[in-house]
């Protein structure tokens, strides 16, 4: 019996966007409004999806305690309230929302890594409520039912 | 095809608790909600079925229909009552939201005209919901997980 938990969790930051292998007037061009140099900031919302059996003992695909103390520690403490530019995994990554939602479906990945059974199936930022991003990993395109 | 999806709300109570399991261990596995006092949500079901646009009315199903299988199979059956102690479906099945969607499956599967049942997404707050695609066999086998 397969069902997929989906739990969201909120912080704020703040961010630039600015490739360095462009030049200021590309920057401009390319990020408009997002590439202040004094940086803006957004609240974000990241809804993570995990698929698995539903453990008859429990009736649960994982336990939500567990998922959030994870998300507490590797999320939160992490992103919240800091400038995404000054984070490792940005040093060569422009902060987009896209190349957010790619890190956090790697850390959350460990989370499947200590709890086999509940498999990564999805994460969906939104960085306002106008602009959504979802990666399921891989190459491939999501499947039809997302 | 096309997918249509219908939103009911219902409000219950629960609590979590294996009779399987020492009291200490319920209390260890599901913390607070293991009171057994119960403890309470207003839930929000949504419904997504599939099929085709009749050409003649426009509708995948008539919404009115949809809206009253709805509240006969699960808002009149599950709203202001206590899902453990009151409703048979979770008589051995724990009233979690994962158990709650399967419930709800089973409770409208073949049961809405002209349509699939499609996906039953239950949300127990903004921030918690679980899905169900109907994926009850073959038994679901975790994959290898990949790093």
């Amino acid at each position: 019996m397969k069902a997929y938990l989906t739990r969201r969790y909120h912080f704020s930051a703040s961010h630039r966007l600015h490739a360095d292998a462009l030049s200021d007037a590309q920057n401009r061009d390319t990020y408009g409004k997002c590439n202040n140099p004094f940086g803006h900031g957004h609240n974000y919302s990241v809804a993570v999806t995990f698929a698995g059996p539903v453990d008859p003992a429990t009736g649960m695909v994982c336990d939500l305690a567990d998922l959030d103390a994870f998300a507490r520690e590797h999320l939160l403490s992490r992103f919240h309230h800091h400038n995404l530019n000054t984070l490792d995994l940005f040093n060569e990554l422009v902060p987009t929302t896209e190349n957010l939602a790619v890190e956090l479906h790697r850390i959350f990945l460990g989370f499947s890594a200590r709890f086999p059974h509940a498999q990564l199936a999805h994460i969906h930022v939104e960085e306002t409520g106008n602009n959504s991003f979802d990666f399921a990993g891989g190459p491939l395109p999501l499947p039809a039912k997302y | 095809m096309i997918l249509l999806t219908r939103k009911a709300e219902f409000s219950a109570a629960h609590f979590y608790w294996n009779d399987d399991l020492s009291p200490a261990e319920n209390e260890r596995l599901f913390g607070k909600c293991a009171n057994r006092n119960g403890h309470g949500h207003n839930y929000t079901l949504e419904v997504t079925v599939a099929g085709q646009i009749d050409p003649v009315t426009g509708f995948v199903v008539d919404l009115k229909q949809l809206k009253d299988i709805l509240e006969h199979e699960v808002v009149g059956v599950y709203d202001h009552r206590h899902l453990n102690l009151e409703i048979p479906d979770f008589a051995t099945a724990i009233p979690t939201t994962e158990n709650i969607a399967i419930a709800i499956w089973r409770r409208l599967d073949g049961k809405i005209p002209n349509a699939r049942l499609y996906r039953v997404r239950v949300y127990e707050m903004p921030d918690l919901f679980a899905d169900f695609y109907g994926e009850f066999e073959p038994e679901f086998e975790a994959p290898e997980v990949m790093l």
